[in-house]
Formats: structure tokens, C-alpha cells, sequence
């Protein structure tokens, strides 16, 4: 099933709430072995995505890009942008903060950068995303998140304006070699 | 064929106030358009921005104009957007500019195709804005695509970006172009700046970030020719903010008046601009009133004897190849 329309989404539940539930999702190995076994097998992999895909869907919006961004955006998701952004938001954002393709609605990156400030997370603003893997959309980003994959998909927060190269992590895009 | 030097890098390292103009292609298979734009251009400003298919609608390439220019002895900033290429796309345009001799470009998400003459297609967005600059670095200084496969040689690239001091979110702005930077922009054209005092507090933040020291800051300008002008930048384009008293003071010279005024608020803008520390210098867009661009830079009392003439110009051509 393709994707539904990416519109500007505010998520359903505040940044608070969601900050906190985190911690529970974080990944151990209990949560590693499940996404393992659950991964292999096609009868138990199904349901458990389309799972998560009607939570998130319901909650944030979520287009199922499989390489969650939601932690480091005030769970504001960055695909829900017309133009997946994943860096910030462009530069047509209305006077009145409304999305340039869909007037009516807020950018969502707006959306973001307000929860992240609020939830004492503006660190999390200034980390640079990579650009993501095309093939994971319709994936479980938990099952990625759980086993270490998402490690890599954006920097540490840069701090003010430090000179110094970033080291960027070199992007891979092989399936075979996730690990850098 | 690969020129060496150019005007815009040369211009900023040696800390002269840059002025860039923009330049649309046409709609049609000729590059007379382009040839003639450019060679009236040429002497009065460092670079030209040949932008891609701007707003969305068609055009011939920013590539195709970046060469005419080029063969004009015009600097040319070949503009890249997210909207119409993947990356593999993208790598390659990067690869191909600088193979001919187009050395700057400039990287941006672009226009949503629902604004442009073909609401139809499929927008591409496989990287945003950063995610360009970063992979334009990655190309130049690590010889690397974003495979890890090997490039060789490197494109020579200089890698802009752009920023909108004036959209929401504004205290997010200076922090958004800090990530552009260290993502590898060395220069920055902005939107236009009508409200020279908004602005102004914007590179206040730019400063205290210290972003003016690591990336040339270059200030968007551009008249607003009549009142239809005016209505439309207020209205349809995206990011634009003109304030009150622009408008104001635009509509209260008249018809007949107004583009003198408009040609006026510019040059008082350069003005005040230049003035304000970390500034390299201005991008004018005239949106297809490409001739008023010697007028601006003239009454804007910048020294025209600055720019080298001779920038692109030992660039030679048999006639057959151009
Ligand atoms: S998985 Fe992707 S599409 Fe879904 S919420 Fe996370 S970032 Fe958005």
C-alpha cells in the first residue's frame, strides 16, 4: 500500500508524554531478540508493522518511512512535510507559519522545533539527518530501531557553531553493510 | 574543458562586496535569451544564478544556461533543487558542472511541483537542502559518492546554500543555516530583504554563531517594478515578506513613479546592508527585468571598476562548439 499523502501533522499526544513513553521503547536486548525473531518471520512481521502503522498513524501521522525520526524532532514526523524534509523546515513556511502546499495547515516542522524547545530538547534541532534509505518505507522502524540500524541516521547535536569538521558518519546504503 | 578560477570564489576571498544577479531561462529550445541577458550582465556583477526551472515550471536547464554563460565569460551559479532529482541524479548534475567548468552551485529543496505548470508530477525530494550541500562536500573533499563508492577525479565545487531569515520559524533560522554550514555551504544567497532592520537582527544571530566567518553571507535584493508586482510578492510567492511601509511608500508614487521608487528602495537597502558587519555582498533578482540590474548596482554607489571584466573571459571556444 502506498504511503497516504504527506500533509502537516501535529501528533495527537503532547512531547511530554511521548518524551517519557520513550524510555520504555528504548532498545535492549530483550526488545533486540524480539525484532530479531519477529523480523524473520513473515507471519509475525506482518501483523506486528501493520500494528505499529495504525498506532503511529493515529498518533503522529506516520507515513511508515522505516527509519523512525520522531525522537530528535519533538515527535513531530518530519515525512508528514511535502517535501520530507528531514533538516528543517524550508524557506516558503507563511507569515502566519502555515505549510507553503497546504496553506490550512501548520508546518510541521514549526510543529518540531516548538516541541523540542519546550521539552528542553533544542539540541536535538541542530543535528544533522542523512539522507534515508528509500527501500525501508512500509518497514517496521522499530524493528530497525531495536537492532541498531537507526544509529547512524543523524549526528550528535552540533553545538553552537563549533568549527570543527563533524566527522559526518560516511552513508551507507548497502543492505549487507549496515554497520560503518 | 576546465576553466580555472572564478569570479564569485575569487570575488570572496579577496573580501570585495559580491554582487550576484539572477537570471531565468526561457521557455524554449534557444539560448539567445540567455546569451544576451548574460553579456548584458557581464562587467557589472561578479556571478549569475541561472536558476531551475524556477517555481516549477519548464525551462532550459540550469546546466544548459550555466554553459551559455560561461561562453559568455559570465561566472555562472548553476541552481540544483531536491524537487526534480534523486541523488544519483543530483550527483551526476554536480559531477557534469564541474567537469565544463561550472563551478559554483547553489543547492536548495526547491518549489512543490503543485505551483508550477505540472501539478502533475511526481515530486522527487529524495534528499532536503542540507542533505545536498552535505553530499557536494562529500564529492569534492572525500572523492566520495554517497555510496562510498570512489570518484576520480573530485568535482571542484563551490557549495552554496540558501536562507529565509524572514519565514517562520525566525528564531530557528540562523540555527537551520548553522546546520547548512556545517554541512559544508560556503556561501548563502538569501531571499529578499525588504524589512533591512529584520534582516539585520537575523545576522545579528548569523554573528553570534559565527556563521559569517565560515560561509559568505550574501543579502537578496530586488525591485518591485508595479503594482501588480507588488500584489503578487505579497500573495503567491512562497517566503516573500514585504512590509507595510514598503508597500506604502511604493504605492504612493504611483503608477508612473514606481519603479523609479522601487529602483530607489533598493539602492537605499544595499545601502544599509553594507553596512551591517559579516555581509559579503547582494543577490539581485529582477525577475525577468534583468536590465534594470546595471541601474541598481550603479545608483547603489558600488564600484564597478571592482568586477573583472576578464572573470570567465579566457574561456575560448571555436565557434562550431558552442
Ligand atoms: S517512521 Fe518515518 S513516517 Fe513514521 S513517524 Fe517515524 S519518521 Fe514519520
Amino acid at each position: 500500500m502506498p504511503p497516504p499523502r504527506a500533509v502537516p501533522t501535529r501528533p495527537a499526544l503532547s512531547s511530554r508524554t511521548l518524551y517519557r513513553l520513550h524510555r520504555l521503547l528504548e532498545p535492549n536486548g530483550l526488545y533486540r531478540f524480539v525484532a530479531r525473531v519477529v523480523e524473520r518471520h513473515a507471519w509475525l512481521r506482518r501483523p506486528f508493522t501493520r500494528t505499529e502503522e495504525s498506532v503511529k498513524r493515529k498518533v503522529f501521522g506516520c507515513r511508515m518511512c522505516g527509519q523512525c525520526a520522531l525522537p530528535v524532532t519533538g515527535y513531530a514526523c518530519p515525512m508528514t512535510c511535502p517535501k520530507q524534509l528531514r533538516n528543517g523546515p524550508c524557506g516558503g513556511v507563511l507569515p502566519d507559519g502555515g505549510c507553503e502546499v497546504y496553506p490550512g495547515e501548520r508546518c510541521v516542522w514549526l510543529i518540531a522545533v516548538e516541541r523540542a524547545e519546550a521539552g528542553g530538547h533544542a539540541g536535538d534541532l541542530e543535528r544533522l539527518h542523512r539522507p534515508i534509505d528509500q527501500r525501508q518505507w512500509g518497514e517496521s522502524s522499530w524493528i530497525n530501531y531495536w537492532q541498531g540500524r537507526d544509529d547512524g541516521l543523524w549526528t550528535e547535536p552540533g553545538g553552537r557553531a563549533t568549527p570543527v569538521d563533524l566527522g559526518l558518519p560516511v552513508l551507507v546504503t548497502g543492505k549487507g553493510d549496515r554497520e560503518r | 574543458m576546465i576553466v580555472s578560477g572564478s569570479g564569485l570564489v575569487e570575488a570572496l576571498r579577496a573580501g570585495r562586496f559580491v554582487v550576484t544577479a539572477e537570471l531565468g531561462p526561457p521557455r524554449g529550445a534557444d539560448t539567445d535569451v540567455v546569451r544576451k541577458k548574460g553579456r548584458a550582465l557581464r562587467g557589472w556583477v561578479d556571478a549569475v544564478n541561472i536558476t531551475d526551472n524556477q517555481g516549477g515550471f519548464v525551462r532550459l536547464s540550469s546546466l544548459a544556461g550555466s554553459l551559455v554563460l560561461l561562453d559568455e565569460g559570465v561566472d555562472p551559479v548553476m541552481q540544483l533543487t531536491a524537487r526534480d532529482r534523486n541523488r544519483i541524479a543530483l550527483q551526476s548534475d554536480l559531477v557534469s558542472a564541474a567537469a565544463l567548468g561550472v563551478r559554483n552551485v547553489l543547492l536548495l529543496s526547491g518549489d512543490h511541483p503543485s505551483y508550477g505548470d505540472h501539478p502533475d508530477a511526481k515530486p522527487v525530494f529524495d534528499l532536503d537542502s542540507t542533505q545536498m550541500v552535505w553530499t557536494a562536500r562529500n564529492l569534492r573533499d572525500h572523492g566520495q559518492l554517497l555510496s562510498g563508492r570512489s570518484l576520480d577525479p573530485p568535482p571542484d565545487l563551490h557549495i552554496g546554500a540558501v536562507e529565509n531569515p524572514f519565514a517562520p520559524p525566525v528564531g530557528f533560522r540562523a540555527r537551520r543555516l548553522a546546520k547548512k554550514v556545517r554541512a559544508g555551504a560556503e556561501y548563502v544567497q538569501t531571499q529578499l530583504v525588504f524589512d533591512v532592520g529584520a534582516f539585520a537582527g537575523w545576522m545579528a544571530e548569523v554573528r553570534d554563531l559565527g556563521l559569517h566567518e565560515r560561509a559568505h553571507i550574501i543579502a537578496g535584493i530586488g525591485p518591485i517594478v508595479s503594482p501588480q508586482a507588488l500584489e503578487h510578492m505579497r500573495t503567491k510567492v512562497p517566503g516573500v515578506h514585504v512590509p507595510d511601509a514598503v508597500a506604502t511608500r511604493l504605492l504612493r508614487a504611483g503608477t508612473e513613479g514606481f519603479t523609479e521608487e522601487a529602483l530607489r528602495v533598493c539602492a537605499e537597502s544595499i545601502h544599509r546592508i553594507r553596512a551591517i558587519e559579516g555581509v559579503s555582498g547582494i543577490h539581485l533578482m529582477a525577475f525577468g527585468r534583468e536590465h534594470l540590474i546595471p541601474e541598481i548596482v550603479d545608483r547603489s554607489g558600488l564600484d564597478r571598476s571592482r568586477f573583472d571584466m576578464n572573470a570567465c573571459g579566457s574561456r575560448e571556444r571555436s565557434a562550431d562548439a558552442g
